[in-house]
């Protein structure tokens, strides 16, 4: 195999050694373009990353519905009617939408988004105070930095506890005191605490200052009677929200009597349209970056290309020895074309190492996602596979171009003496 | 060992067309040392182009060792003339970054020998021409007698059936000349076949025949006594 030749390699090193100034010169392009192909690409993945781990523990595929007040004035009824759900509709919707995973249904103790005062010891915290299943975490995952989540032996036997977010725990608790086991006070009602869970950088839809309780335990304690206020829905990952989102609605329509056309009456939320929504962001951010960094790859080659003219043109006179001394046409073409291919690619390698450097660099002074959305910014391996066929593809391409001018040589020609 | 029978070869130079050889009919033994003299513009130099394959003729026969020269592609060409021949050039044409034993060892290297039995191949030439201890010396490095026979131990290296040397003496003073000249007729005198292009007397002396070529036509061809280069040297 020619390529395994040592001497094939001698050869190459010898001419490429020659101006070793110029060759430098020469490759600057092809360092370069690499650097900006592998920085665009690693910044897009690190973006994508950075939006991956702000929606980590959320179930993409997921949707949240909500009462709120009719705008159409239906069979009888005036607009303006508060929508409220009743707990027989998450068993309903379940039943009639086998595509529906996961369904848990959530009550908020005063209205929606309003704060309730809870007591502890004297001191006082204003939270959100919700009665919630277990099951929601399977669609907003709750980041617990103590003790534990609700379970279904909380809901079975209506137990009086709860789990509390970090912000509650500051307002409530001294610093490091041992909040598990204690008891707080929500209207007159004593829960004690089984959990705390830390803000993450996720989406919080939940807030940071509040006070989860089972449903059924919420039920009693503030005698809420059958009243539903949320649906917090996961779907199967391969069903489109929007249809789920469309017969969910059409169901609780016909149950609630609201006028078919009545878009406010139902208030959701499509996750899944958020996730979509980045991903096409991350895609188009990507396809970009290779768009551009290819294009500025292209004119680094060209450069080498037209390098490797003005080297053929200086060694008119050596080809023609070579090619008297028995040098096929063969021969010579391989020998430029493996030149170009050797300088593109250990160009392409030195690029590559020094990007990797500096998203090394990035990655360290920004890399955790604290403040923007950008995580382990790093390219992929088939990222780089396609980066790098496409160079030492291009090189060839190129290269043949300098390397036919000097098949053209003939002998005789460059043999003439002045 | 070389045959050529009606040999014509023109040149296009623009709407003109410049016929520089006109039937030539020359045949060389195997052993021979032959001078090819004329001025310049007489068609020598043409005339080696072709039997180096480096150049086609328009019309005519070429036989080399019994193979007919005709109608070669690149390729062809140039296995041919690794196989067949040797080429000493006026100004050496040396490889430069490259070491003497470097260039001796690069017709070995198209055919394809590998890389020790090449090295000690091209050492032994270098020895020959009594450049061993130059071997690794860069041509920069040598003198302009030296190179040349780095040039014709590169020539030899690869056993060609024909030497040519295209004015081998052009660039050397006379003392050197004479030198290159002895190596020529030693290596003559082991049995190879040597054409050398030349306008000068007393190199063409130093051959076995000498060929005068004049506008295109050989006018004479004759055997002469031999003058040794090494009572010069």
């Amino acid at each position: 195999m020619w390529l395994f030749d040592r001497d094939l390699w001698i050869e190459i090193f010898h001419t490429l050694g020659k101006n070793m100034f110029r060759t430098f010169l020469t490759m600057l392009g092809v360092i370069f373009a690499m650097v900006i192909l592998v920085l665009l690409l690693g910044s897009a993945n690190g973006m994508s990353n950075g939006f991956n781990k702000i929606f980590a523990g959320t179930a993409s595929n997921s949707l949240f519905v909500w009462g709120q007040s009719t705008s159409e004035p239906y069979k009888g009824f005036e607009r303006g009617r508060r929508i409220r759900y009743k707990v027989e509709d998450a068993e309903i919707l379940k039943k009639q939408i086998p595509e529906i995973e996961v369904l848990a249904p959530r009550i908020e103790l005063g209205s929606h988004r309003s704060v309730v005062s809870v007591y502890r010891n004297g001191q006082t915290s204003g939270s959100s105070v919700y009665g919630d299943y277990p099951e929601i975490d399977d669609i907003t995952k709750k980041k617990l930095v103590e003790g534990r989540f609700l379970n279904q032996t909380d809901i079975e036997h209506s137990k009086k506890v709860c789990v509390i977010g970090e912000e509650t725990y500051k307002l409530l608790f001294d610093k490091g005191e041992n909040a598990i086991g204690q008891d707080i006070r929500i209207n007159g009602v004593y829960f004690s605490v089984v959990g705390i869970y830390k803000p993450n950088n996720n989406i919080n839809i939940d807030g940071e200052n509040a006070v989860f309780i089972p449903f059924t335990t919420f039920q009693k304690a503030f005698n809420s009677g059958d009243r539903m206020g949320w649906m917090a829905i996961a779907v199967e990952a391969k069903t489109p929200v929007p249809l789920v989102e469309k017969q969910i609605k059409d169901i609780l329509k016909t149950k609630y009597d609201i006028h078919p056309d009545d878009d406010r009456a139902i208030g959701s939320f499509d996750m899944s349209e958020i996730f979509n929504n980045i991903n096409g962001f991350t895609m188009v951010l990507q396809g970009f970056s290779f768009f551009v960094g290819i294009f500025t790859l292209l004119a680094g080659v060209i450069a080498i290309s037209n390098i490797l003219l003005i080297t053929v043109k200086e060694r008119t006179k050596e080809i023609g020895v070579r090619r008297a001394l028995g040098a096929t046409p063969k021969v010579v073409k391989r020998q430029i074309v493996v030149e170009a291919i050797v300088l593109t690619a250990f160009a392409g390698l030195v690029g590559f190492a020094i990007s990797v450097g500096i998203l090394a660099i990035m990655d360290s002074m920004w890399g955790s996602g604290d403040d923007f959305p950008f995580v382990n910014p790093m390219i992929s391996i088939p990222q780089f596979i396609i980066s790098f066929v496409l160079m030492v593809g291009l090189s060839v391409l190129i290269g043949l171009l300098p390397a036919n001018r000097a098949v053209k040589i003939r002998p005789i020609e460059a043999l003439r003496e002045e | 060992m070389i045959e050529i029978k009606d040999l014509h070869k023109s040149y296009k130079m623009g709407s003109n067309s410049l016929h520089v050889l006109k039937g030539i009919n020359f045949k060389v033994e195997d052993g021979e040392l032959v001078a090819i003299m004329g001025s310049s513009g007489s068609g020598k130099s043409t005339l080696l182009n072709i039997l180096g394959m480096l150049d086609g003729a328009d019309s005519g026969e070429y036989t080399l060792d019994e193979v007919p020269i005709k109608n070669l592609s690149e390729t062809k060409a140039a296995q041919y003339r690794n196989k067949f021949l040797g080429f000493v050039f006026q100004s050496f044409n040396l490889i430069n970054y490259k070491s003497a034993l470097e260039n001796v060892a690069l017709p070995l290297y198209y055919q394809k020998v590998p890389r020790k039995e090449r090295q000690e191949k091209a050492m032994q030439y270098l020895d020959k021409v009594g450049l061993k201890p130059w071997a690794h010396h860069l041509p920069s490095e040598l003198s302009g007698g030296q190179k040349q026979r780095v040039a014709i131990a590169r020539a030899m290296a690869a056993e060609p059936k024909v030497l040519l040397a295209d004015e081998p003496t052009g660039a050397l003073d006379s003392k050197t000349s004479y030198e290159v000249m002895d190596l020529i007729q030693q290596i003559n005198d082991e049995g190879n076949t040597i054409l050398v292009v030349t306008h000068e007397e007393d190199i063409a002396h130093m051959c076995k025949r000498i060929v005068h070529l004049k506008d295109g036509v050989i006018v004479e061809d004759k055997k002469i006594e031999q003058v040794r280069a090494g009572q010069y040297v």
